[in-house]
């Protein structure tokens, strides 16, 4: 026990605000929302962990980080300390400390929270992650010596980033292919620079490339590469499938091809990877919203960052259009808030049943219709029942559709005897990971659907300790060779 | 980094360029396509993969240069390159004998059918091309078509060279006088291909046409290539991207590729102006990682000697590595 304080003078100190940009301010610009604590800011808030014995919040977490530990280390003023305890479990704190759904994970689990405001775990995570990297002290691990296995990691998103990571640390030799030409999955190309800056995805990224990872960006496995050369040809012992769930879906009504309708991964691509915003600086274009109006069709965290990008591109009018309340809305609370700062309209229990156009074939309306809670569905939540006749537009120039997204079947279908589920997900090992192909392993969203940045990362590092067992009991690429040229000895 | 190892003029505006890019070339089949970005702030576009050698590890792609991206393409030379070339993506094209088949390639839709129309006519088809263009110097590889061909006509518009006409003016006289057609392939333009469609639909003819719709990723994860075919949306870059030409719905690919008209016209004008911005941005051999396949292949002699990709591609990597 460090803390000074007593329990009674810790529970007074209120939870600490995060500093964010303006409103205003943000409008206008990619600028990051959040500003992150100040070091006072995080050693007060720090000082409210009560330090329990049996902590919830380690509960909580999907990758059990030591919260209590490193917000001991917090408030002891021993910042970089805190941020390699994070490490321990969590290869990219400054990552989900700006995007973890805390309210759900540690801090929903925190014993404070009952009576008082949880502890800002996730402020204090982006806090020290930040710190660290300010400071250029980022401390890697230890490898451990070189087994002179290779690894082959398919998809550079979460899960495959810390799959690689850990699979390295292990001695490994890993290369991790990646489709488009910057890795990082949805941290590069989905989620957007307002909540994630992608200067941040880099340096974790080349933190592992420091590490002796190698990235090769432009290869599509399942087209370039497939599964079997992999492990023929290219002469990898294990190869690890996390390519996420990156196949949009759409809703399926009439008018869905209307220029001015786009899939949140298509415009979200085009903005973040391709910087459209900076058109014509850079190349890639996307469709004007400027002055216009722009809808968002879904409640999650894709739905959210959609809106508020188009947003930030001069749209006069930005709607949320989400067929249950808010309260069912998977997003993140605080994108929640941040959107209803930032001037976003929230028009809930409708959904759209056609897109209008004019002559040139370009958006013009959604007729949506109203609905109503029913039920709670699988999820628990209450489902939407339409209304009968109540149809009614909405004027727009810009739909971005995010319902979600499915699993792509290019792997699948490109490597023969890989079993999928019904939903064509790979069908793998809940805790080993491994799927009907020996040494090929699969987690992330590509396993369990569309899910979270921790569970994907989590998944990795359940991976790669599976993958680590599995190649201890295979011989080397050397090892069987010599074996082939000394037979029977 | 791709090295382009050619480049060179076809016609006005049309170039050849080979490309290093040993695994792609290795792989590709007619029908498929890659996806090309030239510089760090270029966009993404796709190319058919016009011919590959797996052995020398090129690929050879023919660019028409009609907006700022083929442009700045064609304007580049042997010994530059393009920063990311992926692929090779879609479905190949399905080649089996059919019989008689007729291709009808409009402009640089010729580059595009031609590696099918000579794995067809290999595959033992009896092929008859239609190779179509506004004006005689726009006619391009008509002697490569002739060669995957058994027969070929010429048309152009203003009956500069070969026929005067339209492309569809010889199907016709096909459906009217000549053997019975087992196939027709028809790439080319918007309105090209939708005529051949509409004169192929009465006969029941099967007839194929590979769209060329907007593509961002080519690899289904965007839904920015989603054309209606019967109905459905499917994505051209991995469900095509060839199709029934008497499933879909022209009209709404005509209006998705108008999409970024005004966009389109700023880029390309900024460019005239200002081609230096994006010429110095090109990257050349020397600048880049070497593929690491290629560095098991020393026959394909890299520029870039055996550096890693990692201390090469983020030479501020090691500015920032707090060791130093
Ligand atoms: C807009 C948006 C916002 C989100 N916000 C949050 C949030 O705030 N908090 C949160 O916790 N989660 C959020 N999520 C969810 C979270 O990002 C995902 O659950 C997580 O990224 C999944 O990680 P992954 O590694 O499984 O896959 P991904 O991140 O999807 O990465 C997969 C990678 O594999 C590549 N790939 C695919 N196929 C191939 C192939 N055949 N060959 C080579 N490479 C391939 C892809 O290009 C991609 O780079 C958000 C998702 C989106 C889309
Ligand atoms: C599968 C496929 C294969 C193709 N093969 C060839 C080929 O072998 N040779 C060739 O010269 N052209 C080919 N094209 C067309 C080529 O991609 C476009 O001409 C090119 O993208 C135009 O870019 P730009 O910047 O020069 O012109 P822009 O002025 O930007 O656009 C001109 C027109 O090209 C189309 N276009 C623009 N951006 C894209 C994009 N990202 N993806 C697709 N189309 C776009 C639009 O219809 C637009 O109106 C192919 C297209 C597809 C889809
Ligand atoms: S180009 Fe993105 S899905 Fe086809």
């Amino acid at each position: 026990m460090t803390n000074p304080l007593k329990p009674k003078e810790r529970a007074k100190i209120p939870r600490q605000e995060m500093p964010a940009e303006s409103a205003d301010l943000r409008r206008s610009g990619f600028c990051e929302v959040n500003l992150g604590l100040t070091p006072l800011q995080a050693h007060t808030e720090a000082s409210r962990c009560i330090e329990c014995a049996h902590p919830k919040c380690v509960e909580g977490c999907p990758v059990g980080v030591k919260v209590r530990e490193f917000a001991q280390l917090v408030q002891e003023g021993d910042f970089a300390a805190a941020a390699a305890k994070i490490r321990e479990d969590n290869v990219l704190p400054a990552v989900t400390g700006r995007v973890c759904p805390q309210e759900h994970q540690c801090e929903g689990a925190c014993i404070l929270g009952k009576k008082l405001a949880p502890l800002g775990i996730g402020y204090l995570e982006r806090f020290v992650a930040d710190y660290e990297r300010n400071a250029g002290h980022v401390s890697l691990p230890a490898r451990a010596p070189a087994t002179g296995k290779r690894v082959a990691v398919v998809g550079s998103g979460p899960a495959g980033l810390s799959a690689a990571g850990d699979l390295t640390l292990k001695g490994h030799d890993v290369t991790v292919f990646e489709a488009l030409h910057e890795p990082g999955g949805v941290l590069m190309y989905g989620i957007p620079e307002f909540r994630l800056p992608k200067e941040i995805v880099r340096s974790e990224i080349d933190n592992l490339r420091r590490m002796g990872i190698v990235f090769e960006t432009n290869i599509v496995i399942g087209k370039t590469i497939t599964i079997d050369e992999l492990l023929g040809e290219e002469a990898f012992d294990a190869v690890f499938v996390a390519t996420g769930a990156g196949l949009p879906k759409f809703l399926g009504v009439p008018g869905e091809h209307l220029v001015g309708v786009y899939s949140a991964n298509e415009f979200l691509t085009r903005v973040n990877l391709m910087n459209a915003a900076r058109f014509p600086e850079f190349d890639e274009p996307v469709y004007a919203c400027r002055d216009r109006i722009a809808a968002v069709i879904g409640g999650g965290n894709t739905a959210l960052d959609s809106v508020r990008t188009a947003l930030r591109l001069g749209a006069r009018r930005t709607l949320v259009i989400y067929r249950r309340t808010e309260k069912e809305m998977p997003a993140r609370l605080e994108e929640v808030g941040h959107a209803k700062e930032e001037g976003v309209e929230f028009l809930t229990l409708a959904t759209p049943i056609a897109f209008l156009g004019d002559e040139a074939g370009r958006l013009r309306a959604a007729r949506c219709r109203r609905m109503g809670l029913g039920d709670p569905d699988a999820t628990g939540r209450r489902s939407p029942v339409p209304i009968e006749g109540s149809e009614f537009d909405v004027p727009m120039d810009v739909a971005i559709i995010a319902l979600g997204t499915g699993a792509n079947p290019l792997i699948q279908r490109s490597t023969p005897n890989l079993d999928t589920d019904r939903r064509g997900y790979i069908a793998a090992d809940p805790e080993t990971l491994r799927t009907s192909r020996p040494g090929v392993f699969a987690g992330g969203d590509i396993v369990t659907g569309s899910a979270t940045v921790i569970l994907a990362m989590g998944a990795g590092r359940r991976a790669a300790a599976s993958i680590d067992a599995f190649l201890r009991n295979v011989p080397s690429r050397s090892e069987q060779a010599v074996a082939a040229a000394n037979p029977g000895s | 980094m791709f090295e382009i190892v050619e480049s060179r003029p076809l016609g006005p505006d049309v170039k050849r360029i080979v490309v290093r890019a040993p695994r792609v070339a290795r792989k590709q089949l007619p029908g498929q396509f890659v996806i090309v970005r030239v510089h760090d702030r270029g966009e993404r576009i796709p190319l058919t993969i016009c011919d590959s050698d797996g052995g020398a590890g090129t690929i050879t792609l023919i660019v028409q240069g009609i907006g700022k991206t083929t442009r700045l393409i064609n304007a580049l030379e042997a010994g530059q390159g393009l920063l990311d070339v992926v692929g090779p993506l879609g479905n190949p094209s399905e080649i089996r004998v059919h019989g008689r088949v007729v291709v009808v390639a409009g402009g640089v839709g010729v580059a595009i059918a031609l590696p099918t129309a000579r794995a067809l006519k290999d595959a033992g088809n009896h092929v008859d091309a239609i190779l179509g263009a506004r004006a005689k110097d726009l006619v391009i590889l008509e002697a490569e078509l002739r060669a995957a061909s058994h027969t070929c006509i010429v048309t152009t518009d203003d009956g500069s060279h070969g026929r005067r006409g339209l492309v569809v003016d010889p199907l016709r006289e096909f459906l009217r006088t000549g053997p019975p057609m087992d196939l027709v392939l028809a790439i080319g333009p918007i309105p090209m291909m939708r005529s051949v469609a509409e004169a192929t639909r009465e006969a029941a003819i099967p007839t194929v046409v590979s769209l060329n719709s907007i593509m961002v990723d080519g690899t289904g994860m965007c839904g920015g290539c989603r054309v209606v075919v019967g109905d459905q949306a499917r994505f051209a870059c991995v469900d095509g991207p060839e199709f029934d030409a008497h499933q879909v719905d022209f009209g709404v690919l005509a209006q998705r590729n108008a999409m970024y008209r005004d966009a389109e016209r700023v880029a390309l004008e900024r460019f005239r102006e200002h081609p230096e911005r994006d010429l110095e941005r090109v990257p050349r051999p020397l600048d880049s990682e070497p593929c690491r396949l290629a560095q098991r292949h020393p026959e394909w002699n890299l520029a870039a000697g055996d550096r890693t990709s990692a201390e090469s591609s983020h030479p501020d990597a090691i500015l920032r590595d707090p060791t130093t």
